[in-house]
């Protein structure tokens, strides 16, 4: 379990410092929010879960993709916006899903996820199902109304479903302190009469624990949890933040959280464990050659044809839609 | 055949489909008590489970039809007032419409949107007399504007067996409109328009309840002399574009008639298509006969004033003849 927690978090980690490469030497277009720093929360969660547990997620999303066993290479393609991508090069970094793994996509708007992955709840509650679903969002969503009517319907309906804070201390520039009246999150999750508890988001199997219990009780059908995971994302929002001499954190306490970093924390916890160094070495190497492949089955990819841009819109087709914005 | 009123052949559709897929449910504000009658007694039909009240959560009960579709549901989702579709926006638009396509063809979104007591209500004034379907045709989204008893039973048919995000607005003003309804279901596809009455001078392109102010214009209209064809679209999305620019082929002139605001409304929409694709048909400038882009007012004259009328299209009619 531990290993193989290990080796999820090192797979996030060594994906965006490729994707960062990648982003930098415009090899990958667009915008990009690395997930690096975070990454004992999705593993954490994820791995308390099933395969057809549903999953959504938020701009932030790589980390949860290939935590709920999303394919790098896949993802890589995407990324690339080639159309062998999860997306068919429709998509990209924001907007990544798997259906046949529960991951019911990345999302560019804060906190919309959060209904979506209710109504997965809802379907499988009506239907008698045990599947459950978890939703991730930012400490950002804590101030959008729909994550907050969605918190209210999920426990009047007693819905099996997870609500996972990644609570990293600053939605985009502005930090929790600046944008919360009550900045002590489970207690708002707890006015709606539910059960939530802060988890030290650094420690993967602190979420693990945290993550198991609250999925118990959703398969019980004793309703939704709240996870207040507190971590911190060691790189900008975005990838382009690097270049652009802002400064809303300070390295003081930049450097204070890294010292905290998830990986080599448990990196050093399975040493004391007597995992032998050899045994972690391999699993890095191994990982250095999933992601070498992804970016070169991403490379060697096709190009979607731009003919195509206007399929996949409608599963009940009609003639004249969707319209195309300019004919002869 | 047997007579229905438009509010029973819609609740017909939604009853016999829900009889034939166990899939399909009912979720909104009073839907059990079926404050707007188009849900009258499912709870006793096929149970609490199926027919769920939410609380005023417009965006949230949005997404959770979305994720519900997402998981092989067929949701139905009921909007009270037309003017809440605007709460529920980035739920629409950003999630149910992109989300198929975005994800790569993965899944689909099969949600039916239903608003009954669309448009114009005497006296709802601002927020409650929207017609807001230029909003979602924009983003995409298949639309249902239908008439007739006949037609809203056919339509709400289709709509919920499609499998993409459908909005069908029930107009106010003809929800006690009786008609002929066949019993058994019936599916009528989208974009396939309906000629309501045969003429040869003019085309008048006329939707939802505005379809039988065009056909009584017609009846004063051949009194005069002027021949009126009227085109009923049926779904503005897709629109039967083929039947609309025959029929402006035949007779050279376009009136549009539609209770959408003028900036970019519906008419707007129709008049450029005819004007970019049957400009040569054309012996007269289009004219369109809208709502004006202002709130509706409280005031009854006032309301009148600004939504268009029969006698707004008579005074259009005899303006493009001249």
């Amino acid at each position: 379990m531990g290993l193989e927690m290990y080796r999820k978090m090192l797979r996030i980690r060594r994906f965006e410092e490729r994707v960062i490469r990648l982003v930098n030497e415009n090899e990958i277009a667009g915008v990009t929010h690395e997930y690096i720093g975070q990454e004992a929360v999705a593993v954490g969660v994820c791995a308390a879960l099933n395969k057809d547990d549903v999953i959504t997620s938020t701009h932030r999303g790589h980390g949860h993709i290939i935590a709920k066993g999303g394919h790098v290479n896949r993802m890589m393609a995407e990324l690339f916006a080639r159309v062998t991508g999860y997306n068919r090069g429709r998509g990209g970094s924001m907007h990544i899903a798997d259906l046949s793994l529960g991951i019911f996509g990345a999302n560019g708007i804060v906190g919309a996820g959060a209904p979506i992955a209710m109504g997965a709840a809802w379907a499988s509650q009506a239907r008698g199902q045990s599947k459950i679903a978890v939703c991730f969002f930012g400490d950002g969503a804590m101030n959008q109304g729909v994550l907050h009517e969605t918190l209210n319907m999920a426990s009047l309906w007693k819905l099996p479903l997870v609500f996972v804070c990644e609570n990293n201390g600053y939605a985009v520039t502005m930090s929790i302190d600046n944008a919360n009246a009550n900045p002590d999150f489970a207690k708002r999750a707890g006015s709606y009469n539910i059960p939530s508890e802060t988890v030290d988001g650094m420690n993967v199997r602190e979420v693990y624990r945290a993550a198991v219990q609250a999925v118990r009780r959703a398969r019980a059908g004793e309703g939704p949890t709240f996870l207040n995971c507190r971590t911190y994302r060691f790189q900008g929002h975005h990838t382009a933040e690097a270049t652009m001499g802002i400064t809303y954190r300070s390295q003081e306490e930049i450097e204070r959280w890294k010292q905290r970093d998830p990986i080599l924390s448990l990196a050093k916890e399975l040493e004391s464990m007597g995992i032998a160094g050899e045994t972690l070495r391999s699993i890095e190497e191994e990982t250095m050659r999933e992601i070498d492949e992804a970016v070169e089955y991403a490379r060697q990819s096709p190009e979607p044809n731009v003919e195509e841009s206007l399929e996949l819109m409608y599963a009940t087709p009609y003639p004249g839609i969707p319209a195309k914005g300019w004919t002869e | 055949m047997r007579t229905l009123r438009y509010l029973q052949a819609l609740r017909e559709a939604i009853v016999q489909e829900m009889g034939a897929d166990e899939s399909v449910f009912v979720i909104g504000e009073d839907v059990r008590h079926s404050l707007r009658g188009a849900t009258k007694d499912l709870v006793k039909m096929y149970g609490e489970h199926r027919v769920i009240d939410t609380p005023i959560s417009e965006a949230a009960f949005t997404g959770l039809a979305t994720g519900a579709a997402l998981s092989g549901m067929r949701p139905i989702v009921e909007y009270q007032i037309s003017g809440l579709v605007y709460i529920a926006f980035d739920q629409l638009i950003n999630q149910a419409m992109k989300l198929p396509y975005m994800m790569g063809g993965q899944g689909s979104v099969p949600v039916t949107y239903m608003i009954i007591g669309s448009g114009a209500r005497s006296g709802l004034a601002g927020q409650h007399s929207d017609h807001p379907y230029p909003y979602v045709m924009h983003g995409g989204m298949k639309t249902v504007l239908a008439a007739t008893p006949y037609d809203v039973k056919g339509l709400m048919i289709s709509a919920i067996r499609d499998n993409d995000p459908v909005m069908v607005f029930a107009p106010s003003k003809v929800l006690a409109l009786k008609g002929e309804v066949p019993e058994e279901p019936y599916a009528i596809p989208f974009g396939k328009a309906d000629i309501k009455r045969k003429g040869t001078d003019v085309t008048v392109a006329a939707t939802g309840h505005l379809v039988h102010e065009a056909l009584k214009a017609a009846e004063e209209l051949a009194a005069e002399g002027i021949s009126v064809e009227v085109y009923d679209p049926r779904t503005l999305l897709p629109l039967d574009k083929a039947s609309l620019l025959e029929s402006v082929a035949k007779t050279g002139r376009l009136v549009v008639i539609d209770d959408s605001n003028r900036t970019c409304g519906f008419a707007a929409e129709v008049s450029a298509i005819v004007a970019e694709e049957g400009f040569s048909y054309l012996k007269a400038p289009i004219k369109r006969v809208t709502r004006s882009d202002v709130p509706v007012p409280f005031n009854l004259a006032m309301e009148n004033f600004v939504i268009p009328t029969k006698e707004d299209l008579l005074r259009a009619v005899r303006q493009v003849m001249r």
